[in-house]
């Protein structure tokens, strides 16, 4: 594997000042739908290989594709959330290429003719700025099986590796929507890349069509990115760079770019159209084998699915299905928290804002909410280098500990105890307050027989409260507070202080 | 002048992934430029104003509901593999992803 | 031959039901007539006997228990076109590429036969991936023609037509994607009907041409192809392209129409399909069936159809395009042949490797053909453009339709050539698809019916009748009514002048002692 010519990199400074990218960002969505796109294979992901297949995404001969309703439905609805128009006829289309991931070596995928076109989605960047990304095309097609590459120990030497193929995969719903070229982004342009990635991740979550894991390939970003010289208005020679797998590669990624391709230019080189890979470990990206033949795809139209044609009332009815989608709702909570527009951006950025949303409809208080996430959640995902989304707690669960905190079954120290149990895998935290034992002790017992061992502990100090020295039992509290590992509540302890105290 | 040369027949064979020998390029490119020139005339007939068919039973929205169905074994799945490892099919070393 | 093998499906599951005969016995019969005559004709790639004596037994044993039958055709053997995926036998499509392949399912038609008690029989020989019209593409050797062992049996399936016509199974199911049921049919005697596109489901049959492919039932009568077209008809939701609506009746179509009487049916002569390029036999036989159907009471109109004369060139680009692509999945690496895989070469030039061992010459040259005009700077002047001619056609049948109720013409324009004739002139092979192909192109329903033996050659001619889509019972009427005078005319059914097999092996054609005609077969050139 060559990591390309070794021009290096332009100073990014440098890149902005003489050139503008322009971006063209096409995301693959896997549908969670129940089934495949074009059979009736359970689409689920992690079952042992080739077990979820069938005739037809096997590509047996004879098999026939007939598509899924639901996996329609859900890119209409996708589209009408993008503010795409919904085609009233469309048709899915052969694309012919060989490959051994691919069961028919074609893919049966929507080209000049998708589903849902022009639309937009509108980004807010972490300056308060909102821009908005033109939408080219949502449209459907049937993903690939995946391959295990084995024995490439020997390196470039011709050895005993060979590949092992597991169609699970393969035929499981793939939505793919690609951006109009976005110009005029400047230096932010690493910026809107993760920002769209982000804003669209969002977006279908809240239409709950897909799981959106970047980290298991159900949400999939390929980046197009060109350079043309400040000023002109001629589209500079584009690559595409795959194997983004995460919201931070994307703007690694179309950053590296930014700067290989500059410097190639610089050189007085030229760009060459071709894919490439990006390396998360290095954070750069690299050209894939050149192929010996110019891609000819061959599309016609696909002779075993017969045309779509979305009724107005088929598309109304969807139309109605749409949920608040995550500008509208970042509006109503923003003057139903009564959030400043500075506030809003700092949860936005930090991808706080659903949590929040998703915590308070679970029955919280926003201002808890907002505290539990903006403070010691945002310190431990921090501290971890991890996304807050990524963070392995609910806000089912977020709710529940600040409900316990209400209750006093739980003080703001055992809460962030439970929470640290959550974060760690232990379970629920109605669990991890049995397993290790944090509830608050409440139990006036057991409270009475600490506070009588403190003060016989103390003799002194429990003299000098008796002479009326109220504020020398804090020093009682402490004791029995430690003797309790914390979980009383000290309040109630200095309660029974005093009056143990007043006999 | 033929249709199609002897160049674009290999360049067929290669996309379609046909390691055709040398007799049969020569036999190929004759034929096909034979059968090319024949078929041509469908643009004697077709103008602009008339639309394609691709099918011509025009049957729209056929669907199937989001319902699972039962799959094929494992080892059904394998059945016709040349090789097989693990539950997964075994094929060469494939090129262009590393 | 035991008598049981010359009955028609008809008249053996009727048997078989009344339990006067048993389809054990029924199937054996078949099976010994297939033991005695295939080694000269070669209709099977693959024999069950043992799966069919079983499937007939159950067949038996339910009507012993007093079931009903399942269907009309319970207990009949039939032979099934290579092309069908079946779960109990290999399915290899006359290729080597899928040489052994045993799929793990059935298709639907092989489902719907078991279900209605059908037998089956085994597999039969055909045209690699039913690209042909000789069955001389078959990787496993070519088959001979009944009515004359040098002769080809037409193609694609010529296994199928060859089994019915002699006498090794009383059905058979063939596919017609350009005339692979109808022109084998027209060259060996026999009934074979393309019934609309979306009428048989095309799940689990093997995709030539995915938008033309479709299956339908070869037999020795009207009747019986009509009963067997019941069988595997209808709506399947594993078929996208599957047509939601009631099998057209036609058995009762075919048992009115065997009375006879066509009084006022308009039956159009397609002016296209005359002419030059006809064996004079054929278009004789031709001129004699249709006055033959002016006897019985029909109009004889002669309509125009200017666009078929382009359907032959629309036909060869767009069955090559499509079939490019449904072949690309023959590449070694999930089933099949796999060829020059030592453990250095990449997967690419494995695939490569294997397809070029693995597919023969017509199969390659369709599929460059195909590639080629689908290729980007193509395809607009060529697959695109035969799309049109496809709307030109159906605009054609469709001005035909408002005049006629059925349209007619010779079913192929010469009759059986002889093997190796036309096997190294790919365009002389296409013109055997003249008349069938604009069918397939517009999807609506056509069959070959026997019209006689062609004068100059004495070798069997065939009858198209074509009808609008899903109106395919107009076809069968015209075709029983059409059967009935013929055989009454000619005073017995042509298919019982097939020569008797069994004693003139591959010793060379000669005049079987049931053959009627007088005098020495003409093996001259035949026009076209």
């Amino acid at each position: 594997m060559t990591a390309g010519m070794t021009t290096g990199l332009m100073d990014y400074d440098e890149v902005v000042a003489r050139f503008d990218p322009v971006l063209g960002l096409e995301v693959h969505v896997e549908l969670s739908t129940a089934t495949k796109m074009f059979c009736s294979c359970p689409n689920v992901f992690g079952a042992p290989p080739n077990t979820h297949v069938c005739p037809t995404c096997l590509g047996l001969p004879g098999s026939l594709p007939v598509l899924n309703r639901a996996a329609v439905e859900s890119v209409i609805r996708i589209g009408l959330a993008l503010d795409c128009s919904i085609a009233p006829w469309c048709r899915f289309a052969r694309k012919n290429y060989f490959y051994p991931d691919m069961p028919k070596n074609f893919q049966i995928s929507q080209y000049d003719e998708p589903i849902a076109l022009h639309g937009s989605l509108e980004l807010q960047l972490a300056d308060g700025s909102t821009l908005s990304v033109g939408i080219e095309r949502a449209h459907m097609e049937e993903d690939t099986g995946k391959s295990l590459h084995v024995g490439g120990a020997t390196g470039r030497i011709h050895g005993a590796s060979y590949s092992l193929l597991d169609y699970n995969r393969a035929g499981v719903p793939l939505i793919e929507i690609v951006t109009k070229p976005i110009v005029g982004a400047g230096a932010r342009a690493p910026e809107v890349a993760r920002a769209y990635v982000t804003a669209l991740r969002d977006l279908l979550r809240a239409l709950g069509v897909s799981d959106v894991r970047m980290d298991q390939g159900s949400l999939r970003c390929d980046a197009n990115v060109s350079l043309m010289p400040r000023g002109s208005s001629v589209f500079g020679t584009r690559t595409e760079t795959k194997n983004v797998n995460s919201l931070r590669s994307v703007e690694r990624a179309v950053r590296y770019e930014m700067c290989r391709q500059a410097a190639v230019l610089a050189s007085g080189g030229e760009i060459v159209q071709e894919t490439r890979h990006f390396d998360e470990a290095s954070g750069t990206t690299s050209a894939g084998r050149r192929k010996e033949t110019s891609e000819d795809y061959r599309y016609f139209p696909e002779p075993d699915l017969v045309p779509i044609t979305p009724s107005d009332e088929w598309v109304e009815k969807l139309r109605a299905t749409l949920p608040e989608l995550p500008w509208q709702r970042q509006a109503r909570v923003q003057a139903e928290w009564d959030l400043s527009d500075l506030e809003l951006r700092d949860l936005v950025n930090a991808g706080a804002l659903d949590l929040i949303a998703a915590t308070v409809d679970a029955g919280a208080a926003p201002a808890e909410a907002r505290s539990w996430w903006v403070a010691y959640l945002t310190q431990q995902a921090n501290s971890r280098g991890m996304e807050l989304a990524e963070l392995g707690i609910t806000p089912q669960q977020v709710a529940r500990v600040i409900s316990l905190v209400r209750a006093g079954t739980l003080t703001n120290n055992l809460a962030r105890q439970v929470v640290d149990g959550i974060l760690a895998g232990e379970g629920e935290p109605d669990d991890i307050i049995v397993t290790r034992g944090l509830a608050v002790v409440s139990d006036d017992s057991a409270l009475t027989a600490a506070v009588e061992q403190a003060l016989a502990a103390q003799p002194d100090i429990a003299a000098k409260i008796r002479g009326g020295k109220v504020a020398a039992a804090g020093a009682i509290v402490g004791a029995v507070m430690k003797a309790t590992g914390g979980k009383a509540n000290a309040q109630r302890v200095r309660e029974l202080v005093l009056a143990h105290c007043a006999r | 002048m033929p249709t199609i040369s002897r160049g674009e027949v290999a360049h067929l064979a290669r996309l379609v992934r046909l390691a055709v020998t040398e007799e049969e390029l020569d036999l190929f490119a004759g034929q096909l430029d034979v059968i090319l020139n024949s078929v041509a005339r469908v643009r004697e007939v077709a103008t602009e104003d008339i639309p394609p068919t691709s099918h011509a039973i025009g049957l729209e929205d056929v669907f199937r509901d989001d319902v699972p169905g039962p799959c094929l074994t494992q080892q059904q799945a394998l059945s016709g593999a040349y090789a097989t490892e693990d539950g997964r099919f075994q094929v060469p070393r494939i090129l262009d992803e590393s | 031959m035991s008598e049981l093998t010359r009955l028609s499906a008809a008249e053996l599951a009727d048997r078989i039901s009344r339990r006067e005969t048993s389809a054990v016995e029924v199937t054996q019969a078949h099976l010994d007539r297939i033991g005695s005559v295939d080694p000269v004709v070669r209709a099977f790639l693959h024999l069950d006997g043992d799966g069919a004596l079983a499937a007939a037994a159950a067949v038996d044993e339910g009507l012993q228990r007093g079931d009903a039958a399942t269907s009309p055709l319970a207990g009949v053997p039939l032979a099934l076109k290579d092309v069908f995926t079946t779960a109990d036998m290999p399915t290899t499509c006359g290729s080597r590429i899928l040489e052994g392949w045993r799929p793990p399912y059935d298709s639907t038609v092989t489902r719907k036969l078991r279900e209605a008690g059908v037998v089956l029989l085994g597999k039969t020989n055909m045209d690699e991936f039913a690209m042909g019209s000789s069955t001389e593409n078959s990787a496993y050797g070519p088959t001979r023609n009944p009515w004359d062992l040098d002769r080809v049996p037409g193609g694609s399936g010529g296994g199928s037509a060859t089994a019915v016509a002699a006498f090794e199974a009383p059905l058979a199911i063939g596919t017609d994607t350009g005339g692979s049921i109808r022109q084998p049919s027209a060259v060996t005697g026999t009934v074979g009907v393309k019934p609309t596109y979306g009428g048989v489901s095309r799940y689990g049959l093997v995709a030539f041409s995915s938008s033309l492919d479709q299956g339908g039932p070869v037999a020795r009568t009207v009747l019986d192809a009509a009963l067997l077209h019941e069988v595997i008809g209808g709506h399947d939701p594993l078929d996208s392209t599957s047509i939601d609506a009631p099998v057209p009746p036609v058995v009762a179509a075919a048992r009115a129409g065997a009375t006879g009487e066509l009084t006022g049916v308009r039956i159009g002569v397609v002016s296209q399909f005359r002419g030059e390029g006809y064996q004079p036999g054929v278009l004789h036989a031709f001129e004699t069936a249709v006055s033959r159907l002016r006897d019985l009471g029909a109009v004889i109109v002669e309509v125009s159809c200017p666009a078929f004369d382009y359907a032959l060139p629309a036909y060869y680009l767009i069955a090559p395009s499509e079939c490019s692509s449904n072949l690309a999945r023959f590449d070694g690496m999930r089933y099949g042949l796999r060829c020059g895989d030592d453990g250095t070469r990449t997967a690419e030039e494995v695939m490569s490797l294997t397809r070029e061992a693995g597919f023969g010459a017509e199969v390659k040259r369709r599929i460059m053909l195909g590639t080629y005009a689908l290729s980007a700077g193509y395809y607009d002047a060529y697959y695109g453009q035969a799309q049109k001619v496809r709307t030109l056609i159906i605009r054609d049948f469709a001005a035909a339709f408002e005049k006629v109720d059925v349209l007619v013409s010779p079913t192929t324009p010469t009759t059986a050539f002889r093997l190796g004739e036309r096997v190294d002139d790919p365009l002389s092979m296409y013109l055997s698809d003249l008349c069938t192909i604009p069918s397939n192109l517009a999807g609506n329903a056509a069959l070959s019916v026997p019209a006689g033996l062609a004068d100059d050659d004495g070798l069997p001619v065939g009858l198209q009748v074509m009808a609008p889509v899903l109106a395919d019972d107009r076809a069968y009427r015209v075709a029983a009514a059409y059967e009935a005078a013929r055989d009454a005319t000619d005073g017995d059914p042509l298919w019982s002048r097939v020569p008797d097999l069994t004693e003139d092996r591959l010793s060379g054609p000669s005049i079987d002692t049931e053959d009627r005609l007088s005098g020495p077969r003409i093996a001259g050139v035949v026009g076209r």
